[in-house]
């Protein structure tokens, strides 16, 4: 299976959950632990490894924060 | 160019196809219906477009349309569809488009009657949308006046960015006489660069907009377009004075109801009395600078129109306070006789002379 | 390594005003990416209503037009009558579009105007906070059906591609979702169709997007992805109900 890699610009994530819904892997989820500049939680990946680069979550996020790419 | 026989809905189609109006959208509505016609038959011929709204409301949008897109254009009705069309007009001053807006005008309020009126004097001169605006408004009284101040009217809009407002009545827009499409001296008129394109120049994203969410935007936004109504007020006031030197009273009347005066000014010189005449040509700006100057003799202005009394406002700013200012209307589609006139003023003048 | 999304740039680089997880930002997207694909996006003419999305002439990068509410298709005519050769295309809710807007947008159908119509279906007036829509539901509670819309006293909602496709001027009315990735695939092919239609210069196009509005529905944006799927899907069923024949 391929592999990927998703990133966040983080600032601007208003932790609206929708990419989660949408990730076949369920390895997204928002960063309690941090407060961006909106004060939202944001959304991060913690095992990017396994993550297949579907692009799914990008399909979803209506404030087009996230790039996927895939190797 | 020979003068040519020609009813005054259709001179004012003739005139603004010749002033280069390239689109025009209508809706049907007595006492106007020949321009609209007038222009589906020929504007096409003259490489233009003519089409037909759903609405007055959908007319003065595909106005704003068209006119962000920098195109000459005009609509027309009259009184309830003129109404129609306000919000439309107030967004059309707002995002500074310009457009020619014809209003043969007809008696109200509501349905009112289709006879020649002049009810729709406050709503052409104070702005008969929401908002902080005002909109030229040309007054003709004769065809070859109206033909003259169409072509004069789109050089206007371009040159202020703003809708103008031809208002006349059932009376001009169905009567005939002859006219002459004279060459209007052309104005140097400023490149519409901030309309869209039809070829796009890249890294100029245009944008037709009337709103401005932040208030400490939007006033700096009205204060640029009075600044503009300033120097409107200043250049384009048009008016004409006839018979005031002397005279015991000075009537003011617009578009069809002067001519009225003019034929009561020469009964009443039968019987020794001097009826002066002040015509206002363009209502807004109003002409109050031919007020500055009243002769001894006067007595009094006389506001004589076809309503129950709209105009006499501006009258009575502009007199402030030196002179009675009586009225005489006749509303709902009459119009007044010359005679009626002419005992209105012996009236003011305390009985025959 | 290679990149399989990022940002396109028919979209100014700006944060977007709405509410979190509100489906106007993938419409936005997909509108955007759309013409983009198409070596449309710098001819573009974008109308947007009034509404939620009333910014949209921010986002978008091209020229645009502020419409008054409702009148979005009128403005569309004008406009395209002058700029024949431009893509112009308008933004509306369904507040906009489908009840104050009615007429404009029957007519610019009716007349085949060749441009196209990006209808955003959320069922409800997001930017007053919530009344009823002519889309609204029937049992759907909003700020002034607050027992839930009765079809007795408010009637029935409006199915606005249903109702185009009888016009002979609308050449392409397909409704879609974006409640998942799935369907957000499906509803950017539709959006694409449409512009191309217009290219094309066949007519009249419009693409009735479902779409969430979790602030007035007072569900989280999750839940209300959920909401639309079985609730407005089953009464806006999705589909195509009109193309051009290929030839
Ligand atoms: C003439 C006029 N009437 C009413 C309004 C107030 N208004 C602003 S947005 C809106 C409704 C928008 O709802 P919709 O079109 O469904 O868009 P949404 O916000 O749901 O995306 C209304 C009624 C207005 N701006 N102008
Ligand atoms: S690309 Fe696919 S697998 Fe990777 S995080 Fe996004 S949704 Fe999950
Ligand atoms: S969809 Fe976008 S905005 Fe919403 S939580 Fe995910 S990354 Fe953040
Ligand atoms: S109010 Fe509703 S439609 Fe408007 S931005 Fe918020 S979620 Fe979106
Ligand atoms: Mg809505």
């Amino acid at each position: 299976m391929a592999q990927g890699k998703v990133t966040f610009r983080e600032d601007r994530c208003k932790g609206c959950g929708l990419c989660i819904t949408a990730c076949p892997k369920q390895i997204i989820f928002l960063d309690k632990n941090k407060i961006n500049i909106q004060g939202y939680n944001p959304a991060t990946v913690e095992k990017m490894e396994e993550c297949i680069g579907c692009g799914n979550c990008a399909l979803m996020c209506p404030d087009l924060i996230i790039t996927v790419e895939r190797f | 160019m020979e003068k040519m026989l020609m009813k005054g809905n259709e001179a004012v189609g003739a005139a603004a196809i010749k002033a280069g109006c390239k689109y025009f959208f209508g809706y049907p509505i007595t006492p106007q219906n020949e321009l609209p016609e007038y222009m589906s038959r020929e504007l096409p011929k003259n490489g233009g477009t003519y089409l037909q709204a759903e609405s007055e409301i959908g007319a003065i949008n595909m106005v704003f349309g068209a006119a962000g897109a920098g195109a000459r254009v005009m609509t027309s009705s009259s009184s309830p569809g003129i109404a129609l069309k306000q919000e439309g007009i107030s967004y059309l001053c707002g995002a500074e488009l310009p457009c020619v807006i014809v209003n043969m005008s007809r008696s109200g309020p509501g349905l009112g009657g289709i006879q020649p009126a002049q009810g729709d004097y406050f709503q052409a001169t104070r702005g008969g949308g929401n908002g902080d605006y005002y909109t030229p408004v040309y007054a003709p009284a004769s065809i070859q006046e109206t033909v003259d101040l169409v072509q004069e009217a789109f050089d206007v809009a371009d040159t202020y960015r703003t809708p103008v407002i031809i208002l006349g009545d059932g009376m001009i827009g169905q009567m005939m006489e002859s006219v002459e499409f004279k060459d209007i001296q052309k104005r140097r008129l400023p490149q519409k660069d901030w309309a869209l394109k039809e070829h796009v120049e890249k890294g100029s994203k245009k944008l037709i907009n009337s709103l401005y969410i932040k208030p400490e935007e939007m006033e700096p936004h009205l204060q640029k377009i009075f600044g503009k109504y300033d120097v409107i007020k200043k250049e384009e006031v048009r008016y004409e004075k006839f018979n005031c030197e002397g005279a015991d009273v000075v009537a003011v009347a617009y578009g069809t109801v002067s001519r009225i005066v003019r034929n009561a000014i020469k009964k009443l010189e039968e019987d020794g009395i001097k009826l002066g005449l002040i015509r206002p040509i363009t209502l807004w700006p109003f002409p109050f600078e031919a007020f500055d100057e009243i002769s001894p003799e006067t007595k009094a202005f006389l506001s004589v129109e076809m309503s129950m009394g709209q105009m006499i406002d501006d009258v009575k700013i502009a007199n402030a306070g030196r002179l009675p200012v009586e009225f005489y209307g006749r509303p709902g589609g009459i119009v007044p006789k010359p005679i009626e006139v002419v005992d209105k003023v012996k009236e003011i003048l305390g009985g025959a002379k | 390594m290679s990149i399989v999304f990022e940002r396109t740039r028919g979209m100014v680089d700006m944060p977007l005003h709405y509410c979190p997880g509100c489906t106007h930002g993938i419409i936005h997207r997909l509108v955007a990416e759309s013409l983009v694909e198409l070596g449309l996006m710098d001819d573009a003419v974008c109308v947007s209503s009034v509404g939620c999305s009333v910014f949209t002439y921010n986002y978008f990068d091209c020229d645009a037009y502020q419409a008054s509410h409702g009148r979005a298709a009128a403005v569309a005519t004008g406009s395209k009558r002058v700029l024949k050769d431009r893509t112009v295309f308008t933004y509306q809710g369904d507040g906009d579009l489908a009840a104050i807007g009615t007429a404009e947008t029957v007519h610019a159908a009716a007349r085949g105007e060749n441009v196209t119509i990006i209808y955003v279906n959320n069922a409800i007036y997001g930017m007053t906070g919530g009344q009823m829509a002519p889309t609204t539901l029937v049992g759907q509670k909003a700020t002034t059906s607050p027992n839930g819309r009765s079809a007795e006293l408010q009637g029935y909602p409006i199915r606005v591609c249903e109702m185009l496709s009888t016009l002979d001027g609308t050449a392409f009315a397909e409704r879609v979702s974006v409640h998942n990735p799935a369907n957000v695939r499906k509803a950017k092919k539709a959006i694409k169709k449409a512009f191309e239609v217009q290219t094309a210069k066949q007519g009249f196009s419009i693409v009735e997007i479902l779409s969430t509005c979790s602030t007035n529905w007072g569900l989280n944006p999750t839940d209300s992805l959920k909401w639309l799927e079985d609730n407005m899907i089953p009464y806006y069923p999705l589909g195509n109900f009109k193309t051009p024949e290929e030839n």
